[in-house]
């Protein structure tokens, strides 16, 4: 077992299908009947950005904004890591259908929108931010992963950050291989200091999982990659169990200690 | 080695990286291009001035331009155990693992610390899109085909899943993707990662093969030549696209007090454009001056400078102007892009071991490619390969999203 990396949680940010933010999700969790859908609206963006930026960057930085916004810290001096598993499928799918039609038609601001980072990127020119913005991924395992490097980030630098895990519902022929039938986001932002706090650790051997106890947490888990941060988001509302496990690799777990 | 007072303004805390004698020691490396299959091959190619371009012969109605393919990768599947991971970018991987005794090397390591202990860290950009390309162009009723349909290879993490299954390593596992930064920011990761003890080992590296995607994408932005690229030139047209992979381990210092080091890593982002630089290089300069001051260096200690240079109009105007500026005269600096092409998501990693090939050989690449450099670095831009002691050598990678990484290497004689 690694030494125990530790961080607190300034501000979080949340977009589901019936919870569009931390509030509606902890209202969710607690029985209060779901709000109604609404696109995320990704405000930070300037209007022509906005038009021109995709699912994935709009859901990324909708989550992104409600977490900043939340911790009270400046935007533009935070490091990012942007998570996502399968980045932006819709522009896969176009990209691909594309160049087995028409190569020479590929559109440059779809495929300039391709790159796993530009959801990093366009936050970075939203908020005027020139720290160091990461995009990283892991597979099934992307939010805990993703959340051990950005957690890393904070003790090696004594620097707050930005976490951003998002994916968007997979469609046409990615479906079979890249399953992700909803959209969902989280953000934390991450410090040295502040509650409640979370002590990381890796462990050998794969132990199951720790699972959203909530019926609706517990279906979108199964729909989302970075739907598996849906157990420590609810431990983080309901301030228990203390003590959760997720899956970093076939054999690692990430045991994550909540204190408050 | 001088660690100078480095008082250049700097808006961001740098990457906090130990001094040289706790610096993360490079214990072995590979690199696989179209210069050939491992560090000899390079090695050879860069002291000969070769390139490795070839007319486009990419897929099934090739653009006119010119590409730098590794030869041979459709000839030879992945052995029937890693069949399911069956893709072009997995068997560039799996051949450049497999130069170099560099398989044996993580062998060797997994014996030592246990599979659990060696964590595996890659970069890329594209991963195997290429075969998500070819499953979209036999869709049977709207489904890949059964020969596609596995979810091992069309995803971004894809690379990283495949090399940790193939080697049976058991540590932390993770892709970066901010494109052609990707496998430059692997050695930060690895590096973090080291030192609060969540690894021994860490695998660091990264692939990108030829695909639609790249060659198509960069076209519909003009940024394709119609001819070799030739970085730094007056007379440059734009980027030829390249494949690419390479590794390396790093463990920590007293794993090998003789083996070159990762002096530091800088980071940075432009926040100015998704697919253009900075005007004045913003995030450059503060990539490579966050990389200086971690490694306790000035400019003027830097032998040897592996540039980004893409070869396209924009970039290399901005970092010929920012190099000027940044570096003395006596700086040796070139872009081994012409000879490589652009391998883009593996550019961090195939550049960083250029570097690392440069140092321990005395070998200043040349600017394959380059005729009529850009005046502002003419001084500094080695043309052809020169011969002179290096110790100390940065390696520069710039990506789309304005995404910056700056790598500090010193050879095993200047640690």
């Amino acid at each position: 077992m690694s030494a125990a990396l530790t961080v607190g949680v300034r501000g979080i940010g949340v977009w589901a299908p019936a919870a569009p933010s931390w509030p509606a999700l902890q209202a969710l969790l607690a029985g209060i009947a779901p709000e109604p859908e609404v696109a995320p609206a990704a405000r930070m963006l300037a209007p022509g950005e906005r038009r021109r930026a995709p699912l994935s960057v709009r859901l990324a930085v909708e989550v992104a904004a409600q977490a900043v916004q939340a911790s009270g810290l400046a935007a533009a001096t935070l490091p990012t890591v942007f998570a996502s598993a399968y980045g932006d499928s819709t522009i896969t799918d176009e990209l691909a259908r594309t160049l087995a039609s028409a190569p020479t038609q590929v559109s440059p601001t779809r495929f300039t929108h391709s790159v796993l980072n530009a959801a990093a990127g366009h936050w970075s020119m939203a908020t005027g931010c020139h720290a160091a913005s990461s995009a990283v991924c892991a597979g099934e395992s992307t939010f805990a992963a993703g959340l051990l490097e950005a957690a890393l980030q904070v003790v090696d630098s004594g620097h707050p950050l930005l976490f951003v895990a998002s994916d968007i519902a997979t469609i046409g022929a990615l479906v079979d291989v890249a399953p992700a039938t909803l959209s969902f986001a989280c953000a934390l932002v991450l410090a040295p200091t502040g509650a409640p706090r979370l002590r990381l650790r890796t462990r050998s051997a794969g132990a199951r999982e720790s699972l959203p106890r909530q019926l609706q947490a517990a279906a979108w888990y199964k729909q989302n990659p970075c739907a598996r941060s849906l157990a420590l988001l609810e431990a983080l509302a309901r301030g228990a169990p203390p003590r959760l496990r997720l899956a970093l690799a076939p054999a690692l777990t990430l045991d994550i200690e909540i204190e408050a | 080695m001088r660690v100078a007072a480095y008082t250049a303004p700097l808006t961001l805390a740098p990457d906090r990286m130990p001094r040289a004698d706790h610096a993360p020691a490079i214990t072995a490396c590979t690199v696989t291009s179209a210069l050939g299959v491992g560090r000899a091959a390079h090695r050879e190619a860069l002291a000969a001035g070769r390139g490795g371009l070839r007319p486009n012969d990419f897929t099934s109605a090739p653009l006119p331009c010119w590409i730098g393919r590794v030869a041979g990768l459709e000839d030879v599947p992945l052995p029937p155990p890693l069949a399911r991971f069956d893709s072009r970018t997995h068997r560039l991987a799996w051949r450049a693992l497999h130069a170099d005794g560099f398989a044996a090397a993580v062998a060797a390591a997994r014996a030592r610390h246990g599979p659990a202990r060696i964590a595996c860290v890659l970069g890329t950009s594209t991963s195997s899109i290429g075969a998500t390309e070819e499953a979209y162009a036999r869709l049977e009723h709207g489904r890949m085909p059964a020969d596609l349909r596995r979810s091992e290879i069309h995803h971004p993490h894809a690379l990283a899943a495949f090399v940790s299954a193939a080697l049976q390593l058991d540590g932390p596992t993770l892709t970066v993707s901010t494109a052609c930064s990707s496998s430059a920011k692997v050695f930060a990761v690895g590096a973090r990662l080291l030192r609060h003890g969540l690894a021994d080992v860490v695998l660091v590296g990264g692939a990108d093969s030829l695909c639609g995607s790249t060659l198509f994408g960069f076209n519909a932005l003009e940024l394709i030549a119609p001819e070799p690229c030739r970085p730094f030139d007056r007379g440059r047209r734009g980027l030829s696209i390249g494949e690419g992979a390479g590794f390396a381990l790093l463990e920590r210092a007293d794993a090998a007090s003789s083996a070159p080091r990762l002096l530091g890593c800088g980071e940075s982002s432009d926040a100015h454009h998704l697919s253009a630089p900075h005007p004045e290089g913003l995030g450059a300069r503060q990539a490579i001056t966050m990389a200086l001051t971690a490694a306790g260096l000035t400019p003027r200690d830097v032998d040897y400078l592996n540039l980004h240079g893409t070869a396209s109009a924009q970039n290399d105007a901005v970092e010929a102007a920012l190099v000027a500026a940044m570096f003395p005269r006596t700086l040796r600096a070139s872009s081994s892009k012409g000879a490589t092409g652009h391998t883009l998501g593996a550019a961090g990693i195939v550049e960083a071991v250029i570097t690392l090939l440069a140092l321990e050989h005395g070998l200043v690449p040349g600017t394959h490619g380059c005729r009529d450099p850009e005046p502002a670095i003419a001084a500094q831009l080695a043309l052809a390969p020169e011969s002179r002691l290096l110790r100390i050598a940065l390696s520069a990678s710039f990506g789309f999203g304005g995404n910056n990484a700056c790598l500090a290497f010193a050879g095993a004689e200047a640690a």
